[in-house]
Formats: C-alpha cells, sequence, structure tokens
C-alpha cells in the first residue's frame, strides 16, 4: 500500500527510546494492574507521534511510522512477547510500519465520497503532485494513499491529513490546501465551504436561535 | 416536525462551545445524584419505559440490555460499561457530532449508565482517525474531574466513577461489541464467540455492557424528562424516541439533524437536506440506514417511514440511520461494488465465509459493474450472499451480503442490460 521514498522500507533504527516517559506511566495507569497489554495501541500511537516530530524537523521530512525497535520496546513494556505487538501493528491500519510523507494525505473514496465526486479529488491531487495514489512526493512532503470511510459523509468529499479533516472539498480547494501546507502556511481544517460542522449548507432547518445567537445564520 | 424544545441535541452543531460551562447551560450534569439516588431500578425501569433502542445498528432494547448485567455483590468482579464510539459505518457521521460538540452528555449518561449496570468505569473506544474528537472528549473528562463530577463519589452521587478514552486505529471491524472488547484488551480486533455475552464475560473476562455513543448519550435527558416523554414520540411503542439521521450523497444540502423517530423518508430529505439534487422525480434510490443496510428503489422511498420495523419490512434497516441518496445520474451497480470493496478490505479473517466471500464477491460486482458476466452468475452471487449470511461469528458477513441482495432484488434488470450490451460491443 505505502510505498517508502527515500527511507526505504528496511531501514529500522537500532534503538527506540520513548522521550516521554510520564506519557508513556499515564497511558499504562489507564488499565487495571495486569492488564498492561491494553496498553500496546496507545503506545503505538504514542511511538508513532514521536517519529513523526523527529521526522517533521528533519532535512528531508517525513511522517510518524513504528520502528520495529519500537514495537520491542513496547513488547517489553507491558510484558508481552514481540510477536503480541507486531501482530496488532499490522491489523490496524493507521500505524505506518515504514516512513511516509510529512503530510499522509488520506482520500476517503467510499461510496457517499464517491457519490459527491472523490474521485476528482483524487484525480486533482494526483494531477497537482505528480504522484500517484500509495506513493511519496520526493520531497518527502506528501503521501498519498485511499482509505475507507473516515464518518464524515455529509461533509463529502473528504480527506484526512495527519489529524486534521479537511471536508466539503472541491478540486479546487484540494489543491489549495496542498499548496498551503507546502509552503508552510496554515489551513483551516474541517469544512472549506464555510459551514459549521454538519449543518445544512444554507443555514440549519432545527436550532435557528443557538445559530442566530452564535451569529451563523 | 420535531420542535426545538424537544430536541436533545441542542448543540448539534457546534454553535456553542462543548465545555462545561456551556454543557451546564445546557442542562447537562444539573443535579445529576438527585437520579443516581433513585436507584438503579429506578433507572433501569425508566429507560424500559422510554423503549429507547440502542442507536448502534441493532435496535435491542436499551433498559433490557442494561437489566442483564448480573448483581455485582455476587459476581465478585469489577463491572464495566464500554462506550462504541467506533463510528465507522459509510453514511454515518452522528455520534461525531455528539463526541466534538456535546461530550458532557455522554460522560454524564456514562456515570448514570455506568450506575446501573454496577460499574465503577467506563471505556469510550472512539476510532484513531477521530483525533480531534477524542480531544474534545478528553477535555471534557478532565474537566468532569476537575469539577468533581468524575472519579470518588462522582457528583456528590456517592458512587465512584471513572472514565477513560481508548483510540482505535483504523478497523471498522472493531464496532463490532466482541472486537471492540478483543481491541481493548491490546489484542487484533477480531470478534469472539457468543455465547458467552459481554454481560457474562467481556472486558478482561468481566461483566460488561457495550452501548453506541447516541445511546448513552440521550440517557440523562431521558431520565430527567421521563421515560414516558421519550416514549411519546416516534410511530408506535416498539419505535420511539428522537433519533439522529445524517443525509449524505446526492441531495442539495446535506447534512445532520435530530428528528422524531418515524418520519417519513421523503419529509426527512425535503425538510432538512433541501430535496434530492434535481427533484424527486430524479431519486434513484437511497441506502436508509448506513452501507449495511439494503437499498430501497424509488417507489419505496416515496412512502417508506425511518424506523427500526417500518424499515424492515421492505427487507431493509434503520441500521445507524445513515441515509445515502443516489440520484438517476448513480452507476448503481458500482455504488454497491465499492460497498463491496469495503466488506473485502474490513473482513478481519477470521471466518471462511467472510473472509473469501467479501473478495469474491467484489470481484464478481467489478465484472458486473462493466456487464462482463452472464446472466446466470447474478443467481450464483445471490446464492453466495446467502451462503455468507449467518455462517459467520459477527455479523460483518452478513452485511456485506445485504448490499449486493437489495441490488439484485430491485435492480436486476440494469443488471442484465448491462451484460446484454457488452456482449453486443464483444460479438
Amino acid at each position: 500500500m505505502k510505498k517508502p521514498f527515500d527511507l526505504t522500507a528496511d531501514y529500522q533504527p537500532e534503538s527506540f527510546t520513548f522521550k516521554d516517559q510520564k506519557k508513556v506511566d499515564e497511558i499504562i495507569a489507564r488499565y487495571p494492574k495486569g492488564k498492561q497489554r491494553s496498553a500496546i495501541m496507545p503506545l503505538l500511537d504514542l511511538a508513532q507521534r514521536q517519529t513523526g516530530e523527529e521526522g517533521a524537523k528533519a532535512d528531508i521530512p517525513y511522517g510518524g511510522w513504528i520502528p520495529r525497535a519500537a514495537m520491542d520496546g513496547i513488547a517489553e513494556i507491558v510484558g508481552q512477547p514481540p510477536v503480541r505487538v507486531y501482530e496488532v501493528a499490522t491489523f490496524y491500519s493507521m500505524y505506518n510500519l515504514a516512513p511516509v510523507g510529512k503530510y499522509l494525505v488520506q482520500f476517503c473514496t467510499t461510496t457517499p465520497c464517491w457519490l459527491c465526486g472523490s474521485a476528482d479529488i483524487v484525480g486533482a491531487a494526483e494531477k497537482h503532485l505528480k504522484i500517484h495514489m500509495g506513493e511519496t512526493t520526493k520531497d518527502g512532503l506528501f503521501s498519498l494513499m485511499d482509505v475507507e470511510c473516515l464518518g464524515a459523509c455529509v461533509n463529502a468529499p473528504m480527506v484526512q491529513i495527519n489529524d486534521d479533516y479537511y471536508e466539503d472539498l472541491t478540486p479546487e480547494s484540494m489543491v489549495a490546501i496542498l499548496d498551503a501546507l507546502a509552503k508552510g502556511k496554515d489551513v483551516p481544517v474541517g469544512s472549506q465551504s464555510g459551514r459549521k460542522c454538519s449543518m445544512a449548507i444554507k443555514g440549519p432547518t432545527t436550532l435557528e436561535k443557538a445559530a442566530k445567537k452564535a451569529g451563523v445564520a | 416536525m420535531l420542535d426545538d424544545k424537544d430536541r436533545i441535541f441542542t448543540n448539534l452543531y457546534g454553535f456553542e462551545p462543548h465545555n462545561l460551562e456551556y454543557a451546564k447551560k445546557r442542562g447537562d450534569w444539573d443535579n445529576t445524584a438527585a437520579l443516581i439516588k433513585k436507584g438503579k431500578e429506578w433507572i433501569v425501569e425508566e429507560m424500559k419505559k422510554s423503549s429507547l433502542r440502542g442507536r448502534g445498528g441493532a435496535g435491542f432494547p436499551t433498559g433490557l440490555k442494561w437489566s442483564f448485567m448480573p448483581d455485582p455483590e455476587k459476581t465478585g468482579k469489577p463491572h464495566y460499561l464500554v462506550v462504541n464510539a467506533d463510528e465507522s459505518e459509510p453514511g454515518t457521521c452522528k455520534d461525531r457530532d455528539i463526541l466534538r460538540n456535546d461530550p458532557h452528555k455522554l460522560i454524564e449518561g456514562c456515570l448514570i449508565a455506568g450506575f446501573a449496570m454496577g460499574a465503577h468505569a467506563a471505556y469510550i473506544y472512539i476510532r484513531g482517525e477521530f483525533f480531534n474528537e477524542g480531544s474534545a472528549v478528553v477535555e471534557a473528562i478532565e474537566e468532569a474531574y476537575a469539577a468533581g463530577l468524575l472519579g470518588k463519589n462522582a457528583a456528590g452521587s456517592g458512587w465512584d466513577f471513572d472514565v477513560y478514552l481508548h483510540r482505535g486505529a483504523g478497523a471498522y471491524i472493531c464496532g463490532e461489541e466482541t472486537a471492540l472488547l478483543n481491541s481493548l484488551e491490546g489484542l487484533k480486533g477480531q470478534p469472539r464467540n457468543k455465547p458467552p455475552f459481554p454481560a457474562m464475560a467481556g472486558l478482561y473476562a468481566c461483566p460488561t455492557t457495550v452501548n453506541n455513543v447516541e445511546t448513552i448519550a440521550v440517557a440523562p435527558t431521558i431520565l430527567r424528562r421521563g421515560g414516558g416523554w421519550f416514549a411519546g414520540f416516534g410511530k408506535d411503542e416498539k419505535n420511539t424516541g428522537t433519533k439522529l439521521f445524517c443525509i449524505s450523497g446526492h441531495v442539495e444540502q446535506p447534512c445532520n439533524v435530530e428528528e422524531e423517530m418515524g418520519i417519513p423518508l421523503k419529509e426527512l430529505i425535503e425538510k432538512h437536506a433541501g430535496g434530492v439534487r434535481g427533484g424527486w422525480d430524479n431519486l434513484l434510490a437511497i441506502i436508509p440506514g448506513g452501507s449495511s443496510t439494503p437499498l430501497l428503489p424509488k417507489d419505496i422511498c416515496d412512502t417508506v417511514l425511518m424506523d427500526f420495523d417500518s424499515l424492515r419490512e421492505v427487507q431493509s434497516g434503520l441500521g445507524t440511520a445513515g441515509v445515502i441518496v443516489m440520484d438517476k445520474s448513480t452507476d448503481i451497480v458500482y455504488a454497491i461494488a465499492r460497498l463491496s470493496q469495503f466488506y473485502m478490505h474490513e473482513s478481519c479473517g477470521q471466518c471462511t465465509p467472510c473472509r473469501e466471500g467479501c473478495g469474491w464477491l467484489w470481484r464478481v460486482m467489478v465484472r458486473m459493474v462493466e456487464g462482463n458476466a452472464t446472466v446466470e452468475e447474478i443467481d450464483m452471487l445471490l446464492d453466495v450472499t446467502k451462503e455468507m449470511e449467518g455462517h459467520t461469528i459477527c455479523a460483518l458477513g452478513d452485511a456485506a451480503a445485504w448490499p449486493v441482495q437489495g441490488l439484485i432484488r430491485h435492480f436486476r434488470p440494469e443488471m442484465e442490460k448491462r451484460i446484454m450490451e457488452y456482449r453486443k460491443a464483444a460479438a
């Protein structure tokens, strides 16, 4: 699915240490004593975020991923054989097991988004960045991939870039977002058509009083 | 049409902040202790009176589900409430609005529901992609602890209660309750065989109830205003209350909206979503309750009501109330083939009929889009969906089968037409 770029899939750092031990302890404490195995998922996420932070500052930037050494470290923390961590890390689609671009652009292409033109959004991004789905730009900035329903169907078509959703897209607004990110500019997250969350675009059909009070309609 | 005064989710669109101060102004956390002091029997009875049915898709009566939890003194084990916030059913985005705009409704609901089932802890399992929504919930949990609404003697109720957030990592199957529990335990998200049911052996083999976000979030309002108040809305005594609907696809104004259970589908779309693109007569078909529910052609959509039993009568379902509208420009065979691809991607691979069947359905459906098939293969396709249905540990196999069955039921002539045209072009 995800093709590695300059850092190849074979690249593995020799060691990995969590920088924020307090956070690790806090995660372990969420689960009952003896049930530390539950912490595998949040710790994988923490590892991915840590590499992502490092990658954002690198000469050729990259996005968060989980090195094998991190998985081994997590296995030790939760007192399980490493394979118990590997099988979790490979089961869930959000864990990147090889480096990705600094901005991982995930296109929802499931039926509700497809009905609203997700194929055009994909096409516009591919044409703009001159790469295809599953590939990463040479400068390490962007990886593109298609994903299944992201649960923002009434704001279709939409993409997720790292932690944020960008909704109600047009091919033009998609390209504008990619451009702004490449230049290090802020882009407003959420609806790109200017509507508040999931209300009807021309103004809500319910809760009008609250909308007026909030200055929305 | 439902009045705003009878809406539960008064901050559905986030017109106000989601913080505690504003949540309280909207009526959340208003003397929660008084509700709890009425006792667990009263709470369960009132929930039964409301006839609330689970909002996650299956529609099981909530009060009854809560009553299945054993007596904690007899089990001697901790009890758990687990909230299913793994909203991933294509067409569905209602829980997202609760999580980001009204998280205190959910957290207050956790305390009350947790108390009613003898649980001192709740885990909210949220899909990993909802990063910002999860952060809103974490903020609300921290505010609630700081205000004494959670923790020891939560909200002055005399009941100790903790709430934790657990983030998923991209697996639709974790919306299935036992897969969710496995995931929460740090395993692969693969469903468990039932029995034992979670009420007997759920999280960490302890008595557990898994409820949808919307189900838990409406509970405090139901208890404040009375089960009878909630039951006063809806079509009949089994399909009651208010419900969040998500209207996506080919409508003028896609949106989420809280409406009365049993509202006519046409009224829902015309009043709230600005109507079908190009007018009602431009409608081809609607998937009424998220991707798993079989589609309905226009003539059924003309009159059908949006509730559990009315939709079951037309061989579909209310599911999660994710209404996906498709106008006449839609390639209906591709629309369903794309759902087959979805289920193929999301099958956990544990049961052969689902693992192999989902991929097989998708490959045949891809040929059906072009018409590169034989008419007999339509029957074979139907036959394979019947072989998948009911032959797997969880309902994902069924959910993959139903959309294809719906397509064949209502659009077989269209599939045959494509096959004929493909042959003609090839000859």
